[in-house]
């Protein structure tokens, strides 16, 4: 099972705690947490459900290489982390 | 009924409510460091809403029951999916009103870029108003301030509520008669000087900043303009230019009084790259005669130097016609109780502010 983590920022507008979810890839892994929460699907993805513009995933250490489809094959262990870029303001 | 008035800002939505002649007081603010793009308390239900734009997490919208300060996330305005790469996406809420008395549970939005979303369930969800969206026209149609075009003013007829009038930066002036199922590019008169001159008066271009009606004579009304200010007495079909207003004919921001179309007030800049108070005094313009003349309020308001910019949204009156409040980029906040004879500021260390919009009880 991979484990999904998400931003603590996230945590001020709505509950998200790690998941584990048996998926392939990050796709996979997003649309079954966003199964179970579907409010979630908003903030990460946008209305044509592409990675909102400052919103990183990493793998295992690693940021995904596809933004668009997310597509990035996941191991069974894997660590996917949900993070948001930084801003000034 | 105390009077209140929603104050959306960069840095949260704050409340001040009217306790006394002349004494306002502002209570605990909500959604303190998210940027609120739009407010509304809907008069039929008395509902409240609150529009945000939280940048990484993107569009939000919440509603609060009446009567309650229990904000709940709803749907937001969302284009459906076009299954093309860069298929639209709401950028930002920057228009909600009411529909009409007839329709309780109906709302409309406006939003960069360019669409415009009816909910029918109080906002539970929306649908995009495709045959608006799929005009060829909307080929023309760009970005004013923002990168994309934008709704930013709807004009729901109080007495005929399938006749919705809406204003485009830049895409100019927009009506329908059915409620949405057909759409007619109306402002004939509309003048843009920043387009080549054979193209000044073509109505799909103009940069209406701002559209606002009366609501006791709605087809009576009035537009602040990039290029300057306008009047309409049919509804917005055809515009008259008003020139030589001093300090000057530019701004974002127009309010009209609810039982008089002849009274109007703006709140002017220089411009249009500077964009601050000319001479860096503070003025608000009012007009009792239908834009024959105009009289610069300044009783109040700092005489320089100032810098204070008000955005489109961010000068209302209230129901009775006499209480008027405007804010600033800088955070400032005033309010008249006399039609703008005399101000009261409210606050000097507001965050920017993008939103006032007194709560309206009809």
């Amino acid at each position: 099972m991979a484990t999904v983590t998400f931003t603590n920022n996230l945590k001020r507008y709505l509950s998200c705690p790690p998941q584990a979810v048996p998926a392939g890839t990050v796709a996979e892994a997003l649309q079954r947490v966003f199964a179970d929460n579907a409010r979630l699907a908003g903030y990460i993805l946008d209305d044509q459900d592409r990675l909102r513009k400052n919103i990183a995933i990493f793998v295992d250490g690693q940021m995904v290489q596809d933004r668009l489809h997310l597509t990035d094959a996941l191991q069974p262990d894997s660590e996917v982390h949900v993070l948001q870029a930084l801003s000034g303001g | 009924m105390n009077q209140k008035l929603r104050i959306g800002t960069r840095k949260g939505l704050f409340v001040y409510e009217r306790t006394g002649k002349g004494q306002w007081r502002c209570g605990v603010p909500d959604f303190l460091g998210d940027p609120v793009s739009m407010v509304l308390r809907d008069p039929r239900n008395g509902n409240k809403y609150t529009a945000l734009n939280l940048g990484h997490f993107g569009v939000k919208l919440h509603r609060a029951e009446s009567g309650s300060r229990e904000w709940t996330e709803i749907d937001a305005p969302k284009f459906p999916k076009s299954g093309d790469e860069d298929g639209p996406a709401v950028d930002l809420i920057w228009e909600l009103v009411p529909g009409g008395a007839d329709q309780p549970d109906t709302l409309w939005a406006g939003t960069i870029p360019g669409g415009l979303f009816k909910s029918t369930d109080r906002g539970e969800s929306w649908t995009l108003i495709e045959p608006l969206w799929n005009r060829p026209e909307r080929a023309n149609w760009f970005g004013g301030g923002y990168d994309k075009p934008g709704i930013h003013s709807i004009c729901v007829h109080p007495n005929n509520t399938r006749c919705v009038r809406l204003a485009i930066s830049c895409g100019g002036v927009w009506e329908s008669q059915d409620a949405g199922d057909t759409w007619t590019q109306t402002g004939q008169g509309l003048r843009a000087a920043f387009l080549p001159p054979d193209q000044a008066y073509n109505p799909v271009s103009q940069d209406p900043h701002r559209m606002v009606s009366c609501p006791a004579s709605p087809d009576h009304m009035w537009i602040q303009h990039h290029n300057g200010i306008f009047r309409s007495d049919d509804g917005g079909h055809r515009w008259t230019e008003i020139t030589d207003v001093p300090p000057s004919v530019f701004g974002f921001a127009v309010a009209v009084h609810p039982q008089d179309p002849n009274t109007a007030w703006f709140a002017p800049a220089i411009k249009d790259e500077r964009r601050v108070p000319v001479d860096g005094k503070l003025i608000i313009n009012r007009t009792r005669d239908g834009g024959k003349s105009f009289t610069a309020l300044s009783n109040g308001l700092p005489q320089g130097p100032a810098y204070d910019l008000t955005y489109r949204h961010s000068l209302d009156v209230d129901d009775s016609g006499d209480i008027l409040a405007f804010g600033s980029t800088t955070g400032g906040l005033w309010v008249s109780e006399d039609q703008g004879d005399h101000w009261q500021c409210l606050s000097e260390h507001l965050p920017p502010i993008y939103v006032v919009r007194f709560d309206k009880h009809f």
